[in-house]
């Protein structure tokens, strides 16, 4: 059983968040973590590998600085790792992002691709599913279980208050949510072995079967308008007045500031 | 020279820096209190390979460096002082000198399900009337056919109830020189638990690093086989000596962790206790003593990483880990304190983690050779 695993590498919250000139995210200047829905996809991966023996392949597309969440994964226990990068593939949104790495996995053998569900710096929850849809798969979103039948995997996929079961016939794209399980730690030994290992490399021309108008800051539809970090606001104004002078004050102040 | 760590290495310091925060660090207090061993932690670092972090993955390990080591123990002293020296004492003590004396078959029986995690290891050297001075020892050994006999008692031993093997040190003969003065030659033993006349004597209650287990090992008839002799008969000493060697940068990096631990507990307290209308951290003489102790403990750091490269790479290495451990001692006993003393009234209340560090750091000033000892080491190799 083969699977591939999508990763991102994401901003560390703690760290603060800076940006480009453009408004995208200034990614180098940051402190960064593997995304926890993704981590949670890689653990599920991982505890397949144990019961099955699958072997898990780990894939990111970001800058060559993102070949540290593959060998993070590597040090977990995923078996290889590739590193989807080009300058021509930067400030991608998610549909030039799910072409981008649609076109990297159409090169690999696969049984089952796990996801995330949203990234916490974008929270679109998109790429995923537009994966499957690039590749023609079917997708479960959202799972919070993932059993393997036969040649089907079983998936409690996370509703409200409820959950689906879903029976899908492999190969089919899976997008996990982070409580579906609690990854491992890596291992002192599995990081040795991830600096030993080498990450596979691949830029625009290994992509398979994608249109370079689908690619990058130019093949993406969305344009951002503005970005900024998060203003800590002020204190606000306390006052304590009875009722119709509270009236009397609020319309004055929503007067002042054109609510009304 | 380049004095920034290399990719791998930050890597592992960030895994050792999480595991502590998540796992280490919610139960240091209870552990402080409780005085018990903390074995949840113990297992789950056992399933983690911080258990076998320098020893060769044909043995069981994790195939890293003795830099990795001591950021993994260095790491989890910063939260808890205890778990540090757990992971310390069974690695440098007990694996180590079987690593590097032991038969291939000593090595697969034991060196791997220690690497591994399967067992705990302690070392046995110190005795009631024989610390510093070790060759005051008294515990004996005699070969009855194909077993060994031991005779004596063992005490302060970390790890003690609760490890699988230990390392024992015992007299094995007695020579005269020419002059007619005795000399006592040990020798090195692997005991397993369970051995018969190997049992238990009194826990001993201590002044931090309560959670480590720390017993009296008595031997009474003891036998052991024959084949768990550990290098050549009365080699024990320089055995001994040697394994003290590599046990004091463990015990260095655990010093250097609960020095760093206080310090940045110092900084966040600081930054927000208020007198006199602005913040502790705003007045001088807080700031110039958080400088200096900020300086020292990186002076610590790389005393510490400098003698796990030398041990990494050097045959003979006790200088390096005699200036690493008493400098890094002495650093966590003078920083703890003042922390202590920075935190005021709350530095005392046991319910702010400093006090327990300052009552962890004083035994790192202690044990594996004291202060003493390693200025003696120190001064020896000068004036040698």
């Amino acid at each position: 059983m083969k699977i591939v695993v999508c990763v991102k590498q994401v901003p560390d919250t703690k760290g603060g968040v800076k940006f480009n000139p453009d408004g995208t995210l200034d990614r180098a200047a940051m402190l960064t973590i593997m995304n926890p829905d993704d981590k949670a996809g890689l653990e599920a991966a991982l505890r397949l590998k144990d019961k099955y023996d699958a072997e898990v392949t780990v894939l990111t597309m970001g800058l060559p600085k993102a070949d540290e969440v593959l060998r993070e994964a590597i040090a977990m226990g995923a078996d290889h790792g590739i590193l989807v990068t080009d300058r021509v593939l930067g400030g991608a949104d998610t549909w030039a992002t799910s072409t981008t790495i649609a076109g990297a996995i159409r090169n690999l053998e696969y049984d089952l691709i796990i996801t995330g569900r949203q990234a916490i710096d974008g929270d679109t929850a998109q790429v995923g599913p537009q994966i499957a849809e690039h590749l023609g798969l079917p997708v479960i979103s959202y799972a919070q279980d993932i059993k393997i039948e036969g040649d089907s995997v079983v998936v409690q996929r996370q509703y409200e208050d409820r959950y689906h079961e879903l029976k899908v016939k492999m190969p089919c794209l899976i997008t996990a949510l982070s409580e579906l399980n609690e990854p491992r730690y890596m291992t002192p030994g599995g990081i040795f072995d991830a600096y030993e290992k080498e990450v596979t490399v691949w830029g625009r021309a290994d992509l398979k079967d994608v249109d370079d108008s689908n690619l990058g800051l130019k093949g993406s539809p969305t344009k951002i308008a503005k970005a900024s970090d998060k203003v800590r606001k002020g204190a606000g104004e306390k006052v304590t007045l009875d009722a119709e002078e509270a009236v009397a004050y609020l319309m004055g102040k929503f007067k002042e500031k054109h609510v009304i | 020279m380049d004095f920034s760590l290399d990719k791998k290495h930050e890597m592992a310091r960030s895994l050792f820096r999480e595991f502590a925060e998540n796992e280490a660090k919610p139960l240091a207090q209870e552990v402080d209190e409780t005085e018990e061993f903390p074995m949840e932690t113990v297992k789950k670092m056992q399933k983690y390979g911080f258990m076998g972090i320098p020893v060769p993955k044909e043995y069981g390990g994790q195939g890293a460096d003795p830099l990795t080591y001591v950021m993994c123990v260095e790491e989890l002293s910063k939260v808890c002082g205890t778990t540090g020296v757990i992971v310390s004492a069974h690695t440098s003590l007990c694996i180590d000198p079987i690593l590097t004396y032991g038969t291939e078959e000593q090595k697969q029986k034991y060196v791997k399900p220690l690497a591994s995690g399967e067992k705990i290891g302690a070392f046995a050297l110190t005795e009631p009337g024989a610390g510093t001075d070790a060759q005051g020892a008294q515990t004996k050994a005699v070969l009855d056919g194909d077993e060994w006999i031991l005779n004596g008692s063992k005490c302060f031993i970390t790890n003690g109830k609760v490890a699988d093997v230990y390392i024992v040190i015992a007299i094995t003969s007695v020579t005269e020189d020419k002059r007619g003065r005795k000399k006592k030659n040990f020798s090195a033993f692997i005991v397993d638990k369970g051995a018969p006349g190997f049992s238990f004597g009194t826990k001993e209650k201590k002044m931090g690093i309560r959670g480590s287990s720390t017993y009296e090992l008595i031997f009474e008839d003891c036998r052991i086989p024959k084949d768990n002799l550990l290098g050549p008969e009365g080699k024990g000493f320089p055995i001994a000596m040697h394994t003290l060697d590599g046990g004091r940068i463990g015990i260095a990096a655990q010093a250097l962790g609960i020095a760093e631990g206080a310090l940045e507990r110092a900084v966040a307290y600081t930054k927000e206790r208020k007198q006199f209308g602005r913040s502790i951290a705003q007045q001088q003489n807080t700031q110039f003593k958080l400088a200096d102790m900020a300086t020292r403990v990186e002076a610590a750091q790389m005393l510490v990483y400098k003698a796990a490269m030398a041990k990494a790479t050097q045959k003979v290495y006790s200088v390096e880990a005699a200036k690493a451990k008493l400098f890094a001692a002495e650093t966590a006993m003078a920083v703890t304190t003042e922390v202590v003393q920075l935190f005021g009234g709350y530095g005392y209340i046991r319910e702010y983690d400093v006090e327990r560090m300052m009552r962890d750091a004083k035994i790192t000033e202690i044990y594996e050779g004291t202060s003493e000892v390693q200025r003696m080491v120190i001064s020896g190799a000068l004036l040698k």
